[in-house]
């Protein structure tokens, strides 16, 4: 009996083993790669581990500006839209959760929608409101449609926590006198933390990592986000350029993973399976 | 009551203005689009369904559509088998089982453009460590083009799609694990059945109705995928792995033929449409019938 459950414990960090190295090993592979001297890179003899660790490759990226100056893009795109989205969505899955009304039917069709049609369709449309808004190639205008990329799964994420919020919490804040706006920011925005902070996780990510919007929107130089400007490098161009490339693919990886790094206790506390119910 | 009305609008009106102006306003200005001639700079004219005859014939559309079909089948079904697995062997919650979750999260942490990057220098002739194992364990005698390989490029990009998507998918059905109660298990076991007719007996009927919408999920998010491709292949070598959305991209801002490119889009609208419907009808029919 003994013996036979620790063989099943070795089979299962056998496969999570295998899972690991398989999901894992490509992004070992370009920290390696980042850190080989471009000579190393191109001798033909290839090894996971560098001869020796050459840092030229993440100053090249730094000191020529571009790929330093488009995660700044990215990260002004992300965070505006970030803080945005949860702001304005906020209220509305409150009246989502506590009034029944026609717009609900609109809001849950819309959600489905936006999951079905190909981002193409609305790319030309898009981009001629946004010119009459005088928002093409402008940040302000990205942040503006990261906003509505994300707040589909903001709103679902806030309305299904809402669901389980008590009202009598509301109802006595009411009893106080309290204003609805009050009652949103002060007293459920609290409450709402978690659910908020994973809303924020996922729409950052989002815009961090959209490429097809920035791609057809921002066309000049200093308006281009991370991806955009990485995504320029293919074909020969790429390869004469892999150790610069791999460099800026690892730091494009950090933020994110570090967001989920941070939120790995509550991958495994069951706080999304109570989105998913 | 007139007061609370005007107040729930007011609530709602912070998201409604942009999802009016950059979502349904643009999309139904799209959908219009597609029934039209127009070309980059030129007039916009209804030509009712000339855009879809034309696709009838369209040899490029067929090829894209069938590259997509296959892409997105192969691609779903794979991540969603493998997600499943890493999902319940996470859900032992094995000692390690946290390090393992935040290294595993990797994939998914890196950009879809990033994720080109790093599997095209994985598939590098030159550099890259996928030709430099198989041709030192002897498998291979020639580094092989994978991307630009007629025999290769397809399954290459199929390999870097799957892997991509495998960890949000793992953490999807982890959710839904974790929504199953423990003491179904325990039962089952007192009973003495082994972890196989577990799996099968509780956690999968259990989990059907949340692994149903993931299914349908992934299956439309990689319908519309686009940068990963692009950077790998560009749709290349001639074409062959130009998956729906890349030739409806290139149609419009490559070609400037912006109301065919519509016209591609509305038709993958219908055939999402018409996948899930279909596939949403047999999986309801047949949790009312079991």
């Amino acid at each position: 009996m003994h013996t036979k459950k620790l063989s099943s414990k070795i089979l299962v960090h056998l496969g999570l083993l295998l899972f690991t190295i398989y999901l894992v090993f490509p992004l070992v592979w370009v920290v390696s790669t980042s850190l080989k001297s471009t000579t190393e890179i191109y001798s033909g003899v290839i090894s996971l581990i560098p001869k020796n660790i050459s840092f030229e490759h993440y100053l090249s990226v730094f000191t020529e500006g571009a790929v330093v100056s488009s995660m700044a893009n990215s990260l002004y795109a992300g965070v505006i839209s970030t803080i945005v989205v949860v702001l304005i969505a906020l209220p509305a899955s409150y009246a989502m959760t506590r009034y029944q009304s026609v717009l609900n039917k609109f809001f849950l069709g819309w959600i489905l929608t936006t999951q079905i049609f190909p981002a193409i369709l609305i790319m030309v449309p898009l981009y001629i409101i946004l010119r009459h808004a005088g928002l093409t190639d402008s940040l302000t205008g990205l942040a503006l449609v990261y906003v509505v990329w994300s707040l589909p799964f903001v709103l679902w994420m806030l309305h299904g926590y809402l669901k389980g919020i008590p009202i009598e919490l509301e109802e006595a804040a009411i009893m106080d006198g309290a204003t609805r706006t009050q009652i949103i920011y002060r007293i459920l925005m609290p409450v709402l933390l978690p659910a908020i902070g994973a809303s924020m996780l996922f729409a950052f990510i989002g815009a961090w990592n959209e490429f097809f919007f920035a791609f057809v929107l921002m066309k000049s130089p200093d308006s281009m986000t991370l991806p955009v400007e990485l995504a320029r490098f293919t074909g020969l161009e790429g390869q004469a350029r892999t150790g610069p490339l791999a460099a800026a693919s690892f730091l494009a990886t950090i933020p994110s993973f570090i967001l989920f790094a941070l939120m790995q206790r509550w991958f495994s506390s069951g706080l999304l399976g109570g989105i998913i119910k | 009551m007139k007061a609370s009305k005007l107040s729930q609008i007011n609530l709602f009106l912070p998201v409604l203005i942009p999802i009016i102006f950059l979502s349904v306003l643009p999309l139904l200005r799209g959908i219009y689009i597609g029934f039209t001639d127009y070309e980059l700079g030129g007039q916009i004219n209804f030509n009712g369904l000339d855009n879809y005859r034309y696709m009838l014939g369209d040899q490029f559309f067929w090829r894209s559509f069938r590259v997509g079909f296959i892409w997105t089948i192969v691609v779903t079904a794979v991540q969603v088998g493998l997600g499943l697995l890493l999902a319940v062997l996470l859900n032992l919650k094995i000692r390690f089982t946290s390090i393992y979750t935040v290294l595993m999260l990797a994939p998914w942490a890196m950009p879809p453009v990033i994720r080109g990057i790093v599997w095209r220098q994985l598939y590098d002739p030159d550099t890259g460590v996928i030709n430099a194992a198989l041709v030192s364990i002897g498998i291979m005698h020639e580094p092989i083009n994978w991307l630009s390989s007629f025999e290769f490029a397809i399954p290459a990009i199929i390999i870097a799609g799957i892997w991509g998507g495998i960890p949000a998918m793992a953490v999807f059905l982890l959710a839904g694990l974790q929504s199953i109660s423990k003491e179904l298990y325990e039962a089952a076991r007192l009973d003495g059945a082994n972890p196989w007719q577990e799996f099968k007996n509780i956690t999968l009927p259990l989990l059907k109705p949340i692994l149903a919408i993931i299914i349908a999920l992934d299956f439309m998010w990689n319908f519309n995928s686009f940068g990963l491709v692009w950077v790998l292949t560009e749709g290349g070598p001639g074409g062959l792995t130009r998956l729906p959305m890349l030739a409806a991209y290139e149609e419009a801002f490559r070609y400037g033929y912006v109301g065919y490119s519509a016209a591609i889009g509305n038709v993958m609208v219908v055939i999402i449409g018409l996948v899930l419907f279909v596939y949403l009808r047999v999986q309801f029919r047949e949790r009312v019938t079991s």
